[in-house]
């Protein structure tokens, strides 16, 4: 099998990936595609939580870019991921967005978010299975705003379509990966603010190989490019946190 | 490389007409069989048929994705026989369409049926074998009602969402269909892209909708 999968012409890897990522990867791609003509990548994004529970069903993707470190890990003990491969690619920030700061000033922090006025919509991503969601949740009850802002609250299937939320203006404030919002397409509209840190665990982003992509010497290729100083710059300027370089040659 | 529109495109018809196909060579049959019952069971097979109609969808994916994980024996015994998964496939897209626009295909096909005249069957029934019979007599009245059943499969299947997010995953070139890809892009905001698909889409289901009508005028004329 592995064999026949070296001979290939026309080598693809299909990704599947965190929403924070929609962007980022156009750009992560660009660059693994110059440095390695020949090998297509294929992607598909959204929630972690979905991506996980369709790798445990058989959805057959090579590499699984996840937005945390725990879907990654449950793959591991269910045998449909290689142990070895998991690697921190990078950490996520939470920011406080708006496209309309002439109405929401997102310099006040979160305490704009405490009462219905100006935010009668709050837009995160589901807590039940994306991690931005779950962050979003641990900063508003950290906060003391979680009940406050309960009949407010928009869910976004995933992070994404949580900033799409708040791009429509269709809510007027969100709770958004750093990278959607430092993105070409995002980096102009509205204003926003960081989330003391300190409010949510550190949003981990770790890859891994599945049992399909381990048979796949594209899949090998990308998580190495994925360590690459090419790639960490990408990651840079999309405002991920950077694992120490060290981690990236074990 | 390929423009993913095009792409996304084909894979929409590629899939609407291998559904297609599928339930003319299913859903005549049932369709003639139901016709010719009148038993419990016979009903019972109708409301079967008819589910799709009112189910959400995300209940048929549900199902079809734990009967066709690897986990479960339909699963894994297809597994066994193909090397690959069902779920997460464009194969699986094509069972999963199949069972969604079941009832699209086989109620206009009855009633296609339905209308055949019962004496032009009785004096084709003296002379020839029952296959026969339904090749060349029944099948040429019937013709409407099965064009319609098969162009309401088709426009059915390329306006299907909930089953195919749930089932196919979203793989471009797999199962990234057009309406898949439309949410997509709506949810990365290229809206540019969102309205190519969505005027495709809608232009697609007005001339389908248009084409029944006309052939169900037509029938009426006639009749």
């Amino acid at each position: 099998m592995l064999f026949a999968t070296g001979l290939r012409a026309g080598e693809s890897v299909a990704l599947a990936a965190a929403a924070d990522l929609t962007y980022c990867l156009n750009e992560l791609n660009q660059a693994f595609e110059a440095e390695n003509p020949g090998i297509e990548v294929k992607v598909s994004t959204g929630s972690s939580g979905n991506f996980s529970a369709q790798i445990q069903n058989g959805a057959p993707y090579d590499l699984f870019l996840s937005a945390d470190v725990r879907y990654p890990q449950e793959l591991i003990k269910t045998g449909k991921a290689v142990g070895e491969s998991l690697f921190i690619y990078a950490a996520g920030r939470l920011v406080l967005w708006t496209a309309e700061p002439e109405r929401v000033d997102v310099s006040r922090g979160l305490e704009v978010l405490r009462s219905p006025d100006p935010v009668h919509k709050l837009a995160i991503a589901n807590p039940q299975h994306a991690p931005y969601g779950r962050a979003a949740q641990a900063v508003l009850e950290a906060a003391q705003l979680w009940s406050q802002v309960q009949d407010r609250l928009v869910i976004g299937e995933n992070i994404a379509q949580a900033a799409q939320f708040v791009e429509t203006r269709n809510a007027e404030a969100g709770l958004i990966a750093l990278a959607l919002v430092m993105s070409p397409r995002l980096q102009n509209v509205g204003k926003y603010v960081e989330v003391d840190p300190a409010l949510y665990p550190r949003l981990n982003q770790a890859v891994i190989l599945t049992r399909k992509g381990a048979v796949n010497p594209a899949a090998k290729t990308y998580l190495d490019f994925l360590k690459s100083a090419d790639a960490r710059r990408v990651l840079d300027r999309f405002g991920f946190r950077l694992p120490a370089p060290a981690q990236s040659n074990p | 490389m390929q423009d993913p529109f095009w792409q996304e495109l084909f894979l929409t018809v590629r899939l609407a007409s291998t559904t297609t196909l599928l339930l003319l060579a299913i859903g005549l049959p049932m369709a003639h069989w139901l016709n010719q019952r009148r038993g419990p069971w016979a009903a019972a097979l109708e409301a079967l048929v008819g589910l799709p109609l009112v189910l959400p969808p995300t209940v048929l994916g549900f199902y079809l994705l734990i009967l066709f994980s690897p986990n479960h024996w339909l699963g894994s015994l297809w597994e066994g026989c193909f090397g690959r998964s069902l779920p997460f496939s464009f194969e699986g897209l094509v069972a999963g369409s199949v069972l969604y626009s079941l009832p699209f295909a086989v109620q206009p096909f009855q009633a296609g049926l339905r209308g055949v005249p019962g004496e032009v069957l009785d004096a084709a029934a003296l002379d020839a074998h029952p296959l026969q019979v339904f090749w060349h007599v029944r099948l040429p009245v019937a013709a409407r009602g099965i064009l319609t059943g098969a162009a309401l499969s088709f426009a059915h299947t390329v306006g299907e969402f909930g089953v195919v997010l749930m089932l196919g995953g979203n793989i471009p070139g797999q199962t990234r269909v057009a309406s898949v890809a439309l949410y997509d892009a709506v949810q990365s905001m290229d809206y540019e892209t969102a309205h190519r698909f969505a005027l495709v889409l809608l232009g697609f289901a007005l001339v389908a909708l248009t084409s029944v009508a006309l052939v169900q005028r037509r029938a009426g004329l006639l009749s």
